[in-house]
């Protein structure tokens, strides 16, 4: 077994080497390369690492660059998680079999795919992946929307967002249906961890990715992901917008441990209004006029339900 | 930048290799002190992306690292706890660096691109009072 490394205080991280390249075509305020470089430095082990079509691949991987310091490999949209699995095994078999150079070295295999590649494209395979008991991690970079094609909506996109498939207009607030909850859904293939992140608590990322890769079987991480471009927001306030997300609990940071028991891992002090969430962003603008602002308290009273049930989850340990 | 292949020319599957030969214990490497290849974008540059540019200066750090953990683009240069500067060839003047850093007046500031780092340092901003 691997040693965990020791991270204490924000200066000891900063004394890891990044495995993650700059000069990546990633838009200026990407939050995805952050919460890569949380994730890679979060370990001192080899690492074997996949991802799924969409903004991380391909602005990371432009023939003839690779922004990428440790082993990794790109197939198709829906096969990041399966791609990783077929590693994990074949490094297991060939262990068994005596056949591996190096038998102490024990990589992580870690798989990354965005919210389209994870909630609807890739869905099936990563079911299969958390089924069969791999001993991987999957972790989806949720920015809520298909942002590499454009902005069409993916099943992550919440309610009353514009999008290219679902735009604001005379007729519609955009975006009518609410957003998968893939975190029960994991949860409830019974794997071991599940995990919901957000880059600006990166304390809590880290505790999360080291105890993810620390249980054996799948783990299932969701990390949220503001995207300057589709939420429409200025490049210098990514972490404004993490920070707001967290703190408006519209993404709340939780875990699920063997798919029962959720504990909460932060609870901010001050809880912002979800408006607050809203108008920091150009894909709600609509909601602020007087014929949707109903939509505004609609989001507000499901953030409130949603916290609540967490709450209960919690305290009930089932 | 190697000799650019036609369409005809390029494999169905690529593989890239990042270093020059092996490399033992990258996790304890610096990026420094690794030998890159010319197909890490590491030996690439975005600097022509940048509108406005980062200027460090020293004077107000505390070496907190929140720039450091929050750069997108690996460009804030961190060794042994201390922050060493900017590197100018993969940053893409983003600003987030100067939104996380919490000093007062801000160690990290952002100005246009042609700007001039010494006579920016001799004219940095004044701590700022706080309203009462």
């Amino acid at each position: 077994m691997s040693e965990v490394k020791n991270i204490k205080n924000l200066k000891e991280f900063s004394t890891s080497a990044d495995r993650f390249e700059g000069a990546n075509l990633l838009c200026p305020g990407c939050a995805h390369s952050i919460i890569v470089r949380e994730v890679l430095n979060a370990t001192n082990d080899d690492l074997v690492l996949a991802a799924s079509t969409g903004c991380l691949e391909v602005c990371t991987a432009v023939y003839p660059y690779t922004s990428w310091d440790a082993s990794w490999i790109h197939i198709g949209f829906e096969n990041s998680s399966t791609a990783i699995a077929g590693a994990e095994t074949m490094h297991k078999a060939l262990k068994k079999k005596g056949r591996l150079k190096q038998p102490d070295r024990n990589p992580k295999f870690i798989s990354f795919a965005g919210d389209g590649a994870s909630y609807d494209i890739g869905f099936q395979w990563i079911s299969g992946c958390m089924e069969r008991g791999h001993n991987m991690m999957h972790i989806v970079l949720d920015n809520e929307v298909y942002a590499n094609t454009g902005g069409q909506r993916s099943s992550s996109t919440p309610i009353g967002s514009s999008a290219t498939t679902a735009p604001a207009g005379k007729i519609s607030y955009g975006e009518k249906r609410n957003k998968k909850d893939m975190m029960a859904i994991m949860a409830a293939h019974g794997i071991p961890y599940a995990a919901q992140v957000s880059p600006n608590k990166w304390k809590d990322m880290v505790k999360k990715i080291q105890h993810g890769m620390a249980v054996e079987g799948p783990v299932f991480i969701n990390a949220v992901s503001p995207c300057t471009t589709e939420w429409k927001f200025d490049p210098k306030d990514t972490m404004n917008i993490a920070d707001l997300a967290t703190d408006s609990l519209v993404f709340p940071l939780y875990e699920i441990i063997d798919g029962r028991e959720l504990n909460i891992t932060y609870r901010p002090k001050n809880v912002v209004p979800v408006e607050e969430y809203l108008a920091a962003q150009g894909r709600f603008k609509h909601l602020f006029k007087d014929e949707y602002k109903y939509l505004i308290k609609e989001w507000q009273d499901r953030v409130d339900e949603k916290w609540a049930y967490l709450q209960r989850r919690e305290e009930a340990r089932i | 930048m190697m000799a650019k292949k036609g369409w005809d020319e390029f494999e169905i599957g690529a593989m890239l290799r990042t270093f020059n030969g092996k490399i033992e214990n990258i996790a304890a490497t610096q990026q420094q002190d690794r030998d890159y290849s010319e197909n890490s974008s590491y030996t690439a540059s975005v600097a022509d992306w940048r509108l406005i540019k980062p200027i460090f200066n020293k004077d107000y750090c505390i070496d907190c690292q929140f720039c450091w953990v929050y750069c997108p683009d690996v460009s804030i240069i961190s060794r042994d706890k201390k922050l060493i500067g900017v590197d100018m060839d993969h940053c893409k003047g983003c600003g987030i660096c100067v939104e996380v850093c919490p000093t007062n007046p801000k160690s990290l500031l952002m100005f246009p691109e042609q700007a001039d780092e010494e006579s920016e340092i001799a004219n940095w901003p004044k701590k700022d009072e706080k309203e009462a």
